[in-house]
C-alpha cells in the first residue's frame, strides 16, 4: 500500500487515473470502495459517466459535422466507383452476357438479345433506358442515342406474332388473370424460368403504378419469353395444362429473330464494341472513373493510356500543384514584409493598417476578380499607363490576363490575408529584446535577423502556407474568370463534370484524387516541418 | 321535406367539390430562369399578367437555370423537388428528359391552340425537339463586331472570324466545342449539310481543331454570356460570339459602336420543362400557368422586352415595338428574313451522343 501513501502525500493532487493505476498494480486482492464493490469497477463507472457527459456536450457538433460534412463527402467519394446502374437496368442481359467471349469477334447469342429485349422493355416502361444511355455514353460515343432509339423501338418489335400464335392456340392466353393464376404456382415458375422472372418484374412495375396485373394486357415480351422457355424444353413439371399443349405446338411456330429486330432499330447493336462496353461496365463497381481521371481507359487487354489528344487530367493536376506552389511562394514574399511592419509599428498605427489588410476580406470575391480583369486586360489600366509612359508600344500591349500570369496575380491578391494574419500574430509574440540582445552580442543586422528573428517566424509562415496552398488547390471561380486556357485548375473540370456533363462519377474520382494529394502533402509537411510547429496565433 | 334535405345535401356536396377543385391548385410556384434581362421579360410578359388573373398565387423566381440539370438531379436524388417549372435550353431539356428528371407531356393537351386555332403541336412544329420540352423562344448564337475597328470593310461572312489578315485583333468564342467546331468546318470547305457527318469522324474532329488552331492565339474564351458584350464594349476584341439578345442590348440599349454579323448564326431554343414527380396540386397549378404563358399573345408579348423570337408560328405577326425604346422589334429577331439568310441548325441529338467524346478532345486541345 506504499503507492497510496506516495500518491496522497505527493505534491501533485491525486487523479482518478492514479487510483486506477494503483488498483491495477495492487497485488494482494481487490481494493474495495466504501460500498464494498471493487474500487476499480466503481471508479470505471464514475469515469464512464464523466466521459459520457463530455461526449454528450460535444455531441451536437459531432452529429452536425457527421451529417453535413463527412456523410456527403463519403457519399460523393463513393460515386467514383459505383456502377450499379448497368446491372440494375439490364439484369437479364448482364447475366446472359457473362459467358460471351468478347475477343472472338462474334456477336452475342440470340439468348442475349432476348434478355436485352426484356430489359429494355422494362427500362423504357420505367424510363430508365436513357439514363443508362447517358452513363454508357461516357465510355462509348453513341450509346446515348442507341438506347433512346431502342426504348422507342422495342414497343414496335414484330414479336406480336408470338402473341398471336399463342392466343390462336388457346384464347385464354390473352387473359392476364390466367397468367396471375399460372405464375402463382411454383411448379409453373420453375418450368418457365425466364418468363417467371420477367413476369415478376412486370407485376412489380404495375403494382408500383397502382395497376392490377390481372387486368392489364399481357405484353408481347412476355409471350416472347414464354416461347423461349417452351423451346428450351424442361416444362415437364408444369401444372398448367396449357403449357404442355403449347410446348408441343411451339416447334411449328413462326419465329422472329430479336437480333434482327434490334439491328433494324440501330445497326450499332450488331457492333461487338457496344457489347464489349456493356460487358466491361456490367460489374457493380468500376475503376473506369479513376482510370479516366488519370488519362487512362479500360482497353481490350486491361487499362491503357488514352490517346494523346484526350489526355488532360494529369496535366491539370500538375498545373494545379505547380501554380498553387507559386501562389503560396508569392504570398510569402509579399506578405512577410507587411506582417513585419505591422508587428513592429505602434499598436494604434498597426490596427489602422490592419484594416487595409482585412478590407479585401469584406469585398466580394467576384468584385475583386473582376477588378483584376479591368486592371490587367489589354485595354486596361496598367497597359494604358505603360503606353502613356511610352514603355510599351500601343500595338504590342502586354497580355497579362486569361493566362497563368493573370491567375497567379489575382489569386495571390485574394489569398494574401490568409498569409499575413498568421505571420503577424506569430511575429507579435517575438520580444524585440531578442534582436537587441543579438546585436549587443556582436551580430550584424542580417545575422540577427536570419539567425534570431526569422527562425521564430517559421511557425507563422508554415501556418500561412498550409492555409494558402490548400485553399488555392481547390480554387474555382478566380481561375475560371481570369485563367483563360492555360490558367485553369483541376477544380474547373470538376465543376464542369458536376454541373454540365453530369458525369458525377468522374467528378468524384477527380475530387478523391485531389483530396488524397492534399492529405499526402499534409502528411509530408508534418514529417518534414512538423505540424506542432504551426501557429495560427 | 325529404326532398329538400336531399337537395341541400347535393348542393353542399357540389359546393365542396367546387371548392376542392379550386384548392387542388397550389398557391405558390417556384419558377427557375436565367436572371437578368431575360427573366425580366418573362416576369413582364407572363408572370405579372398571370398574377392579375390569379391574385392568390405567389410566384418565386430562382436564377438557377445555368445549373438546372445538376440541381434537378440532386433534388431528385434527395427526393425533394422544390422547383415547379424550369427554363432551360433545348439541349438541357433533352438531357433532363433522358435522365427521367423532366415530365413528358402531350402538346395538344397541355398547351393552348394558336390564336388562329392551329393545334399547339403544329403551331410549335419541329421546335418541340424533345418529349419534355415546351418551347418558348428562338434565339441565336451569332457574332457582333466593333464598327470602329474594322474600317470600311465590315465582316459579313462567318469565315471572316478566321481571317486574321483582314481583321487583326482578338476574337471571343465560347469555351466549349458546340458551334465552334461547326463554324470551323464550314470555313474549312465542308458543305453545310455534311458538317455533322464529317464531325462524326476522328479525322473531321482533327480538321476542325486544326482550323481553330489557326486563330487559337487570338481567341479569348468565354463561359458567361455577359463576357463578349463586355469585351466588345472595352475594345478588347474586334468580334465575338454570344447570344443575339445580349448584342441587342449592347447596340440599342447601351449605344456601343457594335454591329451584328448574323452570318451562319446558330439557332437554338429555350423553353420550359416541368420536373418529374411533382405533387398533384403543384402540377395542376404549373399546367395552368404553362397553358397561359405559352399562348400566342404571351409569347409575342415577351418580344417587347427582349430580342428573341417567339417559338409559335402564330405569334410572329403580333411582334410589336420594344416596350421602352419604342423601336420595331421584328428586324432584331434572329428569325427575321434579312437576318436569317444563312443560318445553321444545331443537331441536338447528334451532340447528345458526341458531347462527352468531343468535349474531352476540345478541352485537351485548349489546354495544350
Amino acid at each position: 500500500m506504499s503507492d497510496v501513501t506516495d500518491a496522497t502525500t505527493g505534491k501533485r493532487a491525486p487523479t482518478p487515473d492514479d487510483a486506477l493505476r494503483i488498483a491495477d498494480s495492487n497485488q494482494g486482492g481487490p481494493v474495495l470502495a466504501a460500498d464494498g464493490r471493487p474500487l476499480k469497477r466503481s471508479l470505471n463507472r464514475a469515469l464512464r459517466m464523466q466521459k459520457l457527459r463530455a461526449l454528450a456536450l460535444i455531441a451536437p457538433l459531432l452529429i452536425f459535422v457527421l451529417i453535413t460534412f463527412i456523410a456527403p463527402i463519403a457519399d460523393m467519394l463513393f460515386r467514383s466507383v459505383e456502377n450499379q446502374i448497368v446491372s440494375e437496368t439490364l439484369p437479364e442481359t448482364v447475366v446472359a452476357l457473362s459467358d460471351w467471349q468478347p475477343d472472338g469477334g462474334e456477336l452475342p447469342s440470340e439468348k442475349v438479345f432476348e434478355a436485352l429485349y426484356v430489359d429494355i422493355f422494362m427500362a423504357q416502361e420505367r424510363k430508365l433506358h436513357t439514363r443508362l444511355g447517358s452513363r454508357l455514353n461516357y465510355e462509348l460515343t453513341g450509346m446515348s442515342s442507341l438506347l433512346r432509339k431502342s426504348g422507342r423501338g422495342v414497343k414496335r418489335f414484330d414479336t406480336d406474332i408470338y402473341t398471336e400464335q399463342f392466343t390462336a392456340l388457346d384464347p385464354s392466353w390473352a387473359d392476364p388473370a390466367t397468367w396471375v393464376a399460372m405464375m402463382a404456382d411454383k411448379a409453373n415458375r420453375d418450368a418457365l424460368p425466364l418468363t417467371a422472372r420477367s413476369w415478376a418484374r412486370w407485376v412489380d412495375f404495375l403494382e408500383e403504378e397502382g395497376d392490377d396485373p390481372a387486368k392489364e394486357d399481357v405484353e408481347d415480351f412476355l409471350f416472347t419469353t414464354l416461347y423461349s422457355d417452351l423451346v428450351a424444353g424442361n416444362t415437364g413439371g408444369a401444372t398448367d395444362p396449357r403449357i404442355a399443349v403449347a410446348a408441343d405446338a411451339v416447334g411449328g411456330f413462326e419465329t422472329v429473330s430479336l437480333r434482327d429486330q434490334f439491328k433494324a432499330v440501330d445497326k450499332d447493336w450488331v457492333n461487338p464494341e457496344v457489347w464489349r462496353t456493356i460487358l466491361t461496365y456490367s460489374p457493380d463497381y468500376t475503376s473506369g472513373y479513376f482510370l479516366n481521371a488519370v488519362d487512362m481507359q479500360q482497353g481490350h487487354d486491361g487499362p491503357e493510356t488514352r490517346p494523346e489528344n484526350q489526355q488532360i487530367y494529369v496535366k491539370l493536376f500538375t498545373r494545379t500543384m505547380f501554380m498553387s506552389l507559386v501562389i503560396t511562394g508569392s504570398c510569402i514574399l509579399l506578405g512577410y514584409p507587411v506582417a513585419w511592419i505591422l508587428a513592429n509599428l505602434p499598436m494604434r498605427t498597426a490596427n489602422m493598417l490592419m484594416i487595409l489588410v482585412l478590407l479585401p476580406f469584406w469585398t466580394s470575391l467576384l468584385v475583386r476578380t473582376s477588378a483584376w480583369k479591368v486592371m490587367l486586360q489589354q485595354q486596361g489600366v496598367i497597359n494604358d499607363v505603360l503606353v502613356w509612359l511610352g514603355l510599351v508600344n500601343d500595338s504590342a500591349r502586354l497580355v497579362m490576363i486569361n493566362n497563368q500570369f493573370g491567375t497567379i496575380v489575382a489569386m495571390t491578391h485574394i489569398l494574401l490575408p490568409f498569409m499575413i494574419l498568421p505571420m503577424y500574430s506569430v511575429m507579435q509574440t517575438i520580444p524585440p529584446s531578442y534582436m537587441r540582445a543579438a546585436k549587443s552580442l556582436g551580430a550584424t543586422d542580417w545575422t540577427a535577423f536570419w539567425r534570431v528573428y526569422f527562425p521564430q517566424c517559421v511557425p507563422g509562415i508554415g501556418a500561412g502556407s498550409i492555409l494558402v496552398f490548400i485553399l488555392s488547390i481547390g480554387y474555382y471561380i478566380t481561375p475560371e474568370i481570369v485563367g483563360g486556357t492555360t490558367g485553369t485548375f483541376i477544380s474547373n473540370r470538376i465543376a464542369y463534370h458536376i454541373s454540365s456533363s453530369l458525369n458525377w462519377g468522374l467528378a468524384a474520382a477527380l475530387g478523391t484524387i485531389l483530396l488524397a494529394v492534399v492529405l499526402i502533402l499534409y502528411w509530408a509537411y508534418d514529417r518534414i516541418v512538423g505540424i506542432d510547429n504551426v501557429k495560427l496565433g | 321535406m325529404k326532398f329538400t334535405k336531399t337537395l341541400m345535401a347535393t348542393t353542399a356536396l357540389s359546393m365542396t367539390a367546387g371548392l376542392a377543385n379550386a384548392e387542388d391548385m397550389a398557391d405558390k410556384m417556384t419558377l427557375v430562369s436565367w436572371g437578368g434581362a431575360y427573366q425580366r421579360s418573362q416576369v413582364n410578359a407572363y408572370a405579372e399578367p398571370y398574377k392579375k388573373l390569379h391574385p392568390e398565387v405567389e410566384i418565386v423566381w430562382d436564377e438557377s437555370s445555368n445549373e438546372a440539370v445538376a440541381k434537378l438531379r440532386a433534388q431528385n436524388e434527395a427526393g425533394n423537388i422544390t422547383w415547379d417549372l424550369v427554363d432551360v435550353v433545348a439541349a438541357d431539356a433533352m438531357r433532363l428528359c433522358d435522365e427521367g428528371l423532366a415530365m413528358e407531356y402531350d402538346p395538344d393537351e397541355l398547351l393552348a391552340p394558336g390564336d388562329d386555332g392551329t393545334p399547339a403541336s403544329e403551331d410549335f412544329g419541329d421546335l418541340i425537339v424533345s418529349d419534355c420540352f415546351i418551347p418558348q423562344i428562338v434565339y441565336s448564337i451569332t457574332f457582333g463586331y466593333r464598327t470602329d475597328m474594322v474600317g470600311d470593310n465590315p465582316p459579313d461572312d462567318i469565315c471572316d472570324v478566321f481571317d486574321l489578315e483582314a481583321y487583326p485583333g482578338k476574337r471571343s468564342l465560347e469555351k466549349r466545342p458546340i458551334n465552334n467546331m461547326e463554324w470551323a468546318l464550314l470555313c474549312d470547305g465542308v458543305a453545310k449539310e455534311d458538317v455533322y457527318d464529317v464531325l462524326a469522324t476522328p479525322e473531321g474532329q482533327e480538321q476542325a481543331l486544326a482550323k481553330l488552331d489557326t486563330i487559337k492565339d487570338n481567341v479569348i474564351w468565354w463561359s458567361a454570356g455577359a463576357d463578349t458584350p463586355q469585351l466588345l464594349a472595352d475594345g478588347e476584341i474586334v468580334m465575338g460570339s454570344t447570344y443575339n439578345g445580349r448584342l441587342f442590348s449592347v447596340i440599342e440599349e447601351q449605344g456601343q459602336p457594335v454591329a451584328m454579323m448574323w452570318d451562319a448564326q446558330v439557332f437554338d431554343l429555350d423553353g420550359w420543362i416541368i420536373p418529374e414527380g411533382l405533387p398533384a396540386d403543384r402540377l395542376a397549378r404549373v399546367k395552368d400557368f404553362v397553358r397561359f404563358a405559352t399562348d400566342t399573345q404571351r409569347l409575342a408579348d415577351q418580344a417587347k422586352y427582349i430580342s428573341y423570337g417567339p417559338a409559335r408560328k402564330s405569334s410572329a405577326p403580333l411582334v410589336g415595338k420594344h416596350a421602352e425604346l419604342g423601336i420595331d422589334m421584328a428586324p432584331h429577331m434572329p428569325t427575321d428574313p434579312a437576318n436569317s439568310k444563312n443560318t445553321f441548325l444545331q443537331n441536338y441529338s447528334w451532340w447528345a451522343d458526341y458531347r462527352d467524346d468531343i468535349d474531352a478532345k476540345f478541352q485537351a486541345w485548349l489546354a495544350k
